[in-house]
């Protein structure tokens, strides 16, 4: 089968910095890559990279569909939370929105919403997009124990369903992880 | 997704201040009476052109909520990972910009238009050279938008580089509205039918650059 993911020799300046070079990517369905590192190591440049929102200094990346969550939001914040993410027109919304508990915010004005349940409505856009390629710029960031079990278990049934995960976090993630470590 | 960000443009604008612009442009047509003087004449020659000048103006207004909120908040960067061209971005957010803004400043320039003593055929010309000049406006609005997007001092960058930009726009648009007989009227939709061509590949390539 294809690599979700497959990138050869991928090198990244930012600001004059190199944060990274000559790193080779590579994720099949199933698979999942925690990117550890300093502050500023790079982390969530790797992961706008591998979105496509940055080109590589030098290397060379290709990718199936991929869905973003991020520190962006992307939701209106005059709408309640259900027709805001209907607006990303995602497949599995409604799934989504059940496995991230925010079924009774469907109502609920996104300008509203906590730092928490913010943050799930994120994790609930990318899922519900239903792309093989899931990226996740620390995820864990905001979410309480609930939140992170739901987590959690929503990777591992993407995961089983043939899906790919690359997550950047200074946390420990549960599961069974690839790790990649930035900044060394 | 074009058509439903379209609908979103409109839906913020209309939720936003669509209002806002308008009552600016009814503004500075109201002001033009009081600074030249109530000279009919006068005012009959330089009224075409003070309407446009009342028009760019206000086209001004809306640039930092036109692509700024979008690239802060991520929706840009959503749109691109739905496989959106920003060229596409670009043209939908023209589009949904001059639906809020173009019908209602036509309708504004009708007392606009008294105000600065056009009346008769002058009073038809200048709403139809708006008509032809206001989706320009719109592009340019855009278009100037996304290259500011994220910079210091945005709205008032945004002003110096939308003025000299609409100047071709002004000279046809205005000499349009003063005779009929001229061509300025077909060259104004010359110059327009160009900004409005090229503002998506602009405003396309200002977000692509914006990323990095």
């Amino acid at each position: 089968m294809t690599p979700l993911l497959k990138g050869d020799g991928l090198a990244l300046v930012r600001g004059g910095r190199l944060l990274f070079e000559s790193l080779d990517l590579e994720l099949g369905h199933g698979d999942a890559l925690h990117v550890t590192g300093r502050n500023g190591s790079g982390k969530s440049s790797l992961i706008r990279l591998v979105a496509g929102l940055l080109r590589p200094t030098a290397g060379r990346i290709e990718r199936a569909g991929a869905a973003l969550a991020d520190e962006g939001l992307a939701l209106d914040r005059e709408l309640p939370l259900r027709q805001a993410l209907a607006f990303w027109k995602g497949s599995r919304l409604i799934d989504a929105m059940t496995a991230f508990h925010l079924d009774d915010l469907a109502d609920v004005p996104v300008r509203l919403l906590s730092t928490g349940q913010a943050k799930r409505a994120r994790l609930a856009r990318a899922m519900a997009a239903d792309a093989p390629l899931w990226l996740l710029d620390e995820p864990l960031n905001g979410l309480d124990r609930d939140g992170a079990g739901r987590l959690d278990a929503a990777i591992a049934r993407h995961r089983e369903a043939g899906g790919a995960v690359v997550a950047a976090s200074h946390l420990p993630l549960s599961g069974n992880w690839l790790t990649l470590e930035l900044g060394q | 997704m074009t058509g439903a960000l379209i609908r979103r443009e409109v839906r913020r604008g209309l939720h936003g201040a669509a209002w806002l612009p308008v009552a600016f442009f009814l503004l500075v047509a109201t002001i033009v009476p009081f600074a030249v003087g109530p000279d009919a004449r006068l005012l009959g020659q330089i009224g075409g052109g003070a309407l446009w000048i009342a028009a760019l103006t206000a086209a001004l207004l809306p640039v930092e909520r036109l692509v700024e909120p979008d690239r802060a908040d991520g929706v840009l960067d959503q749109l691109a990972l739905t496989g959106t061209a920003e060229e596409a971005v670009g043209g939908a957010k023209i589009v949904g910009h001059w639906l809020t803004f173009g019908p209602l400043l036509l309708i504004a320039a009708v007392p606009g238009s008294f105000l600065v003593g056009l009346d008769g055929p002058a009073l038809v010309r200048s709403l139809v050279s708006l008509a032809i000049g206001t989706p320009a406006l719109s592009a340019l609005a855009v278009a100037v938008a996304a290259l500011t997007a994220g910079l210091p001092r945005a709205g008032a960058l945004a002003g110096l580089l939308m003025m000299p930009l609409a100047v071709p726009l002004i000279i046809f648009g205005a000499a349009a509205t003063g005779d009929g007989e001229s061509s300025a009227l077909k060259l104004e939709a010359a110059v327009a039918l160009l900004t409005i061509a090229g503002a998506p590949f602009v405003a396309g390539a200002a977000i692509r650059a914006a990323r990095s």
